[in-house]
């Protein structure tokens, strides 16, 4: 027997006894035949999910675990423990029972996840050591010969056996002992091979002639997309990244690549982002052939709808965000969000068009300007201290005199951010000038104490 | 049948022989009503037109910060339905502040483009589109050959289009003398805020020019800002108060 469910190794059965026996225990056993192939194919599978969702260098550690370097993605998903955390999740979700161990060494989180005692860990940097010293020696990736003849000369445990001299070991056992052993704790490197998705969807046309004419390469991306979509559609994906690439006759290459905020099987919308790109090839002598590769797909499921006699569905306005996000750049399309900051300028954050919306709002307590200048603008003004509005203020060059005022609304500095704001404080007032133009304006300081600011009078919003 | 009556029919057959002139005689014309009776009885079809350019601009020093002109555009863009896109090249626009006139920051997606061109272009791929509340944009010169092409996008989506002419510098604001194929045209000043009996600032006021408006005639309105929906109204001095005015007869009465 290779391996066992939960049931079973409560009933004291164990892989590697004999089916045998183990049906002469209990004869209503339910038996299935190992499926090696069919394990590896989906040990592969499962490492390319994760290649997709956790870290780019993804590997199988055969027969039944799997190898990342998540060097650098970790915080991406909050941290070590809850990246592993959520790794056992989803796995579990799946009906996969999973160990996961963050190490130095490949060997050593092998070794930590195989036969360590908890299901998750993290073993700090530099104390790979002290972790494995208590593991057995067939942590250690090592063939079942020589883990048998270590047994043979009483060494059970990884520690005892990193502690024995080398030469003797090299001698009876061949160098795999050393080599394992240094590769568990660091001394030397082992390359992670990522897997490579499998082959990208993709089309491509040879032309007779070469092409020229802008119109000429619209037609042939109008042929050659719904091919594309024609073999996403089999696959159920849709694609993130679309790249265009167009041989030219004079050997070079040139390319056009398109992004999409969502996964897209639509032939109109996609036929209309490349074409969009057209004026930016510069064609030469001819193209003589033309390759569209959809070099970053995702699944694409299709959604249940919201019905009409519920409520009125939204218009979907993805389609948009893509043209306009490949004319103006994605940096340029945004949304803002509101972040906790008493400070003007740090309530607020961009984020992407299409992020999820959140719930949070803006504190509505005092109106706030229309208009936010990115630097307060300093202004001179006469004001009673220590808390009235100015009477006067002189902002380019032009006098204003104040009719009417509301504040003071102090605002505080960020400590826990900086230390220098440690004693900051703002009074922002908006005040009406005789014209009826309105202002926000802010002394730096609360009027009183020196600490707190210069008491300099700032303007730093214009209300509408 | 009166000459009243005569009148009347002459004039609704001008109308038709004129929208089917236009082209567009098929396509139900909505508005966007600002509910405000005063505003609306001016406007041709009582309300701002959707499926059509707008240009706002403001007036005195707001033709350069757009602030007042601003928040009057998002209090319009509030009581739309769906997202709306606003394109900007230099981006100063508070967005709590549009919160209070009751546009979302979930429902207002922003564009910075880095020329007016392509502030225009997008401008009429947003008017394309026809999925999109609203679409505003800020922008300092607006040709007519541009406009025709941005009222032509917003004609066949049915899509309401802003732009708010905001220029750099005082003397550049004369542009907004020129002809442009827009809808309507507004200019909002600010006005002294209504006086308070307490020491504080009071609801701002705008005046509210109507400069342009195609099938309609020019009006000025002095109007309460946008309130937390995006609505205006008249100053209460302003507005006739029939149902107070009853009210203070039957007390006379009393």
């Amino acid at each position: 027997m290779l391996s066992v469910d939960l049931a079973a190794r409560k009933l004291g059965l164990r892989p590697g006894i004999p089916v045998a026996k183990a049906q002469a225990l209990y004869p209503d056993l339910v038996l299935m035949d190992a499926d090696p192939e069919g394990d590896r194919l989906g040990l592969e599978k499962l490492a390319l999910w994760f290649q997709h969702r956790i870290a780019p260098i993804v590997a199988v550690d055969a027969p039944d675990g799997l190898v990342l370097d998540t060097t650098g993605t970790d915080h991406l998903h909050g941290g070590e423990l809850p990246m592993l955390k959520d790794m056992i999740h989803r796995m579990a979700g799946a009906g996969f029972r999973a160990r996961a161990v963050v190490a130095d060494t490949w060997g050593s989180a092998h070794a930590i996840a195989r036969y360590g005692r908890a299901p998750i860990a993290v073993v700090p940097s530099g104390k790979t050591a002290s972790a494995l010293a208590d593991l057995p020696i067939e942590a250690l990736r090592l063939p079942h010969t020589i883990v048998e003849g270590l047994a043979t000369l009483g060494v059970s445990r990884i520690g005892p056996l990193a502690a024995m001299p080398r030469a003797p070991l090299a001698l009876r056992f061949g160098p795999d002992v050393a080599r394992r052993l240094d590769q568990a704790f660091g001394r030397i490197g082992e390359a992670i091979v990522p897997v490579r998705p499998v082959d990208p969807v993709e089309v491509s046309r040879n032309f007779a002639e070469p092409i020229g004419a802008a119109e000429t390469i619209a037609r042939y991306i109008g042929k050659l997309v719904p091919l594309l979509c024609q073999g996403l559609d089999e696959r159920g994906q849709g694609v993130r990244r679309l790249d265009l690439l167009l041989h030219r006759v004079d050997s070079r290459t040139e390319a056009i690549r398109v992004a999409t905020a969502m996964p897209v099987r639509d032939t109109k919308r996609l036929t209309r982002l490349l074409c969009e790109k057209i004026e930016t090839i510069n064609p030469g002598f001819g193209i003589e052939r033309m390759v569209l590769i959809a070099s970053l797909a995702e699944p694409m499921d299709r959604r249940q709808t919201v019905s009409s006699l519920i409520a009125e569905e939204e218009a979907d306005v993805s389609d948009l965000i893509d043209t306009l996000a490949n004319r103006v750049g994605t940096q340029a399309l945004y949304r803002f969000t509101p972040v906790e900051s008493d400070l003007p300028e740090r309530s607020f954050c961009r984020v992407p068009a299409l992020a999820p919306e959140e719930t949070k709002n803006w504190p509505d307590h005092w109106p706030r300007p229309t208009r936010l200048l990115a630097r307060p603008e300093p202004v001179q003004a006469m004001a009673e201290l220590p808390d009235q509005p100015p009477l006067f203020f002189i902002w380019r060059g032009v006098r204003r005199k104040v009719k009417c005022a509301d504040g003071p609304e102090r605002v505080f500095g960020e400590w826990w951010k900086n230390d220098a704001e440690l004693t900051i404080a703002r009074d922002y007032f908006r005040v009406e000038d005789t014209s009826g133009e309105r202002f926000w304006l802010y002394r730096a300081g609360d009027g009183e104490h020196g600490e707190t600011g210069s008491q300099g009078w700032f303007l730093h919003g214009i209300f509408g | 049948m009166t000459a009243e009556t005569h009148k009347k029919l002459g004039l609704e057959t001008l109308r038709a022989a004129i929208s089917r002139l236009e082209g567009h005689s098929d396509r139900r014309r909505t508005v966007l009503p600002f509910g405000v009776r005063e505003i609306d009885g001016r406007l041709p079809g009582g309300g701002l037109a959707l499926g059509a350019l707008h240009e706002v601009a403001g007036g005195g020093n707001d033709a350069l910060h757009s602030a007042a002109a601003g928040q009057f555009c998002a209090g319009i863009a509030a009581r739309t339905r769906g997202k709306v896109l606003w394109i900007v090249t230099r981006q100063d626009v508070f967005a709590p502040s549009m919160k209070q006139v009751g546009l979302s920051a979930r429902r207002t997606i922003f564009v910075e483009a880095s020329s007016d061109v392509d502030v225009l272009a997008c401008f009429e791929e947003g008017l394309r589109h026809g999925g999109l509340g609203a679409v505003v944009a800020e922008v300092a010169r607006l040709s007519m050959t541009a406009s025709r092409r941005l009222q032509l996008a917003a004609e066949t989506s049915g899509s309401l289009g802003i732009a708010i002419r905001r220029w750099r510098r005082q003397t550049e604001a004369a542009d907004f003398g020129q002809p442009t194929a827009s809808v309507t045209r507004w200019r909002v000043s600010v006005l002294p805020s209504a006086p308070l009996p307490v020491p504080g600032v009071g609801r701002p006021r705008w005046l509210l020019e109507l400069i342009r408006a195609r099938a309609g005639e020019c009006a000025d309105f002095e109007v309460e800002a946008c309130d937390g929906k995006g609505r205006l109204s008249l100053p209460a001095a302003l507005a006739d108060r029939p149902d107070q005015e009853a009210a203070g007869q039957r007390r006379a009465n009393a």
